[in-house]
């Protein structure tokens, strides 16, 4: 018998939506944040999923690691083809040629699929309205591809395609914010989360698909490869990230922000950077800058939060 | 009875009373006047159906795709530029064999740019897995339209079909038309069942991934099912033809049979250089004139039956060859005929590009061998000749 | 139950390359990945399941009385588990197989 209190952890779905046998890397916390998703969305949910880390560890023909329907398409186009999804289910229910269910159409696009390539095709799909989850596996880089920058790579950072040399620093911009950009949209629920905060992730989760209209998650997926640091510290390096404030965990429900974490006092930047080799080669002072940009966004944040409650 | 409308309005009755169930499209010139059409139609609840306003062309091919994925009948609509921009989907929709009904109102490629039609659009999308049609007039194009999704849909075949109109001199001009009752499209076009689709009590996983060990499996199996589809798409119009009482064929001919020289001929061009065969009947001179309505699957058979006695063959065409020995159309029919050990003389003409009128006067002039592009020849190495080009 | 791809004829692919056997992935084997392996320390384990819920291949399960362990069949050692484990009820060992 499970003790009490701790009972909380396996209360949710024992049911895995991705089966086991998948090809992710050791220690992947992008296919972590999507098991742990899935379970909240369960068992009537349609996936549409762009080209990229999860969909080639989990479906070389003739094998699927998916329990759910399940549909890849492109790289660039999971906002478009979930408002088709979306789209069709509702007018088969409608001409009654389908019973009549909730079923929850959830798209799944990494960082370059969401920020980069299939930034035109989720900005469509969320201003059309359509009821369904965008769901931006954030791991910081393509990944897939080898390791190269995105406009979603942190400033600093080394990739394949941002390599520090005498004239470059590595990632020379910084982060693009995807989820204030789709908070810009006037969606009804946008909201950041990481699988090392899980709890805050499945309430996230669950009010995604309550939401009726277009709702957005932006999960920090700790990647151990393309990060390189060890594979049993994609856990730790999540906290980091939340502790430090390099990734706040917010929600924006109906134009209103909230903070759902605070990590008040911040943990300096230097405790997430330093053991990351792809910020290895960053001096004190590059550090000292990163730091500066953190605490300056984390303010804005708080100040955002705090008009939201005014 | 006959309507009098403009042929994009038909195309849009005709998806209408295909009762289409999710439409998604971007405007683009000239095809807009369909999508406009169909807007309506579904705005004031004639046509039940979802109505998807897109940002991109590429997402209009994307949207269908996931759509018919989930087992609904959808539609859409472009030309040029758009083809160009949904290009990768049409390879994808067809790969994932759903049977999405498009028109592509054939327009001109940029640069420089032009609205007017031609055929540069399809030809750069020919090999995408699509079967393809042609039309000649707006009562094709109606007839097209409802007959692409029984052929698309049918089991035997489960692929895309593009329905192609000319832009402008087609798509654009009033024409009367007879419409089917819906009663008829109906019981010709029972409702879209497929044969997997996207629903949880039935979880099927859609577009993985192929290792170098099954890819070309996977592309033998849809080869297959786009060369079988040639009966089907007969079949399909032998059936049409029982009901509504309007006869195609895969390739259509028209005064064929005692002329020794032939034009080959895509889309409503046709009409034109029927009109030239016509003048030079009066001149007691025989041409003949062969259309493809079928383009793909390439209707070789069918075609070897038309051209083997013939003496000379013109093959006209609406896309410059950029850079390749001849025009699309003609290196098709030429392999064609050298496959089956025939050495007709042919000749490759490049016409009508970007809206330039083509009148029967110019195919009068390619019969009797003096059409020129310039008055000085500027290329010497060259297999085709450019029809109109000022010098 | 699929066969390994390489043994496929064209004809016996579902048409459109269409899988519909859910999860039938699972027949794959990682745990041939693995260098290290968990061992857990029942008298340490409070049962509270955090590396049943952080694991990323899903390769933990509870047992009849409670405890948790990993299949070895998908285990692919990346070593969450024992990190995160907050009474240090996992360690990490050479897997001699």
């Amino acid at each position: 018998m499970r003790q009490k209190g701790i009972q909380l952890y396996t209360d949710h779905p024992e049911e895995e939506f991705v089966a086991p046998g998948h090809r992710s890397c050791q220690g992947c916390a992008e296919i972590l944040a999507l098991r742990l998703a899935l379970k909240i969305f369960g068992r009537d949910t349609i996936l549409v999923m762009a080209t990229g880390c999860m969909e080639i560890v989990s479906s070389p023909l003739p094998f699927t690691s998916w329990r759910l329907p399940w549909i890849h398409v492109a790289f660039e186009n999971a906002g478009a083809v979930a408002s088709g999804v979306e789209s069709a289910i509702r007018i088969l229910m409608d001409k009654g040629r389908i019973p009549r269910k909730d079923i929850h159409v959830v798209a799944i696009a990494g960082d370059g699929g969401t920020s980069d390539i299939g930034f035109q095709s989720l900005s469509g799909a969320l201003e059309r309205g359509h009821k369904f989850t965008y769901i931006c596996l954030d791991n910081e880089a393509y990944m897939n591809t080898g390791i190269q920058r995105s406009s979603s790579t942190p400033f600093g950072a080394m990739t394949t395609t941002s390599p520090p040399g005498k004239r470059s620093i590595g990632q020379s911009t910084w982060k693009k914010d995807m989820p204030k950009i789709v908070a810009g949209h006037n969606v009804p629920y946008v909201a950041t989360a990481c699988p090392s905060y899980p709890f805050d992730l499945f309430s996230k989760v669950k009010k995604a698909r309550m939401t009726d209209g277009p709702s957005y998650l932006h999960i920090l997926s700790v990647c151990p490869t393309g990060w390189r640091i060890p594979t049993d510290l994609a856990i730790e390096y999540g906290r980091l990230a939340v502790r430090t404030g390099v990734f706040p965990l917010y929600e924006v429900e109906n134009g209103k922000y909230k903070i759902t974490y605070s990590p008040e006092p911040l943990k300096p930047v230097s405790e997430y950077i330093k053991g990351q080799g792809r910020f290895r080669h960053l001096k004190d002072e590059d550090i000292e800058k990163i730091q500066e940009r953190i605490t300056a966004d984390w303010e804005n944040l708080k100040a955002l939060a705090s008009i939201s409650n005014r | 009875m006959k309507k009098g409308v403009e042929v994009s309005v038909a195309a849009a009755l005709a998806v209408q009373l295909a009762r289409a169930e999710v439409i998604s499209a971007y405007p683009i010139t000239p095809q807009t006047h369909i999508v406009e059409y169909l807007s309506e139609l579904v705005a004031n609840g004639e046509l039940e159906a979802v109505y998807i306003n897109v940002e991109s062309e590429h997402s209009a091919m994307s949207a269908c795709c996931g759509a018919a994925a989930a087992g609904a009948r959808t539609f859409t609509s472009s030309s040029a530029q758009g083809l160009e921009l949904m290009h990768e989907m049409l390879y994808v929709v067809s790969g994932l064999r759903l049977p999405v009904v498009m028109t592509t109102v054939n327009r001109a490629l940029s640069s420089p740019l032009s609205i007017w039609g031609d055929h540069a659009d399809v030809m750069a999308a020919r090999d995408t897995g699509w079967i393809m049609l042609f039309c000649e007039n707006g009562q094709e194009v109606v007839d097209s339209l409802i007959m692409a999704y029984r052929i698309g849909e049918d089991r035997r075949v489960l692929l895309p079909v593009m329905v192609n109109v000319d832009g402008f001199s087609l798509s654009h001009v009033i024409e009367p038309i007879e419409f089917p009752s819906q009663e008829e499209v109906d019981r010709f076009l029972p409702p879209y069942q497929p044969l997997f689709s996207l629903h949880p009590d039935r979880p099927v996983t859609m577009g993985a991934y192929g290792m170098p060990e099954i890819y070309s499996e996977a592309k033998y199996a849809q080869e297959t099912a786009i060369i079988n589809s040639k009966d089907i798409v007969k079949e399909v119009f032998d059936d049409f033809a029982n009901r509504f009482g309007r006869r195609y064929n895969l390739v259509e001919t028209y005064n064929t049979e005692d002329a020794d020289f032939v034009f080959v001929a895509l889309g409503s061009i046709g009409e034109n250089i029927k009109s030239a065969i016509e003048e030079l009947k009066k001149e007691g001179k025989k041409a003949g004139l062969v259309q493809l309505r079928l383009y793909r699957p390439f209707p070789w058979k069918e075609l070897i039956d038309v051209l083997k006695d013939k003496k000379r063959i013109a093959v006209t065409e609406r896309a410059a060859p950029g850079g390749a020995l001849n025009g699309p159309l003609y290196t098709e029919i030429a392999t064609l005929l050298y496959n089956n050990g025939i050495s007709t003389k042919m000749e490759n003409y490049i016409l009508g590009l970007g809206g330039r009128d083509v009148m029967p006067e110019t195919f009068i002039d390619i019969y009797k061998g003096v059409a020129r592009e310039v008055s000085e020849v500027p290329t010497k190495e060259k297999n085709f000749m450019f029809i109109g080009v000022r010098g | 139950m699929a066969k390994p791809m390489e043994q496929y004829k064209w004809h016996e692919l579902n048409v459109g390359c269409v899988i519909d056997e859910p999860g039938n992935a699972s027949e794959y084997m990682t745990g041939d990945w693995r260098t290290m392996k968990p061992v857990w320390n029942n008298e340490k384990c409070v049962k509270c399941g955090m590396c049943w819920l952080f694991c990323p291949d899903a390769a933990i399960y509870i047992t009849e009385d409670g405890y948790y362990t990993s299949n070895l069949y998908y285990c692919k050692g990346c070593g969450i588990c024992a990190k995160e484990c907050k009474p240090g009820a996992i360690k990490m060992v050479e897997d001699e197989r």
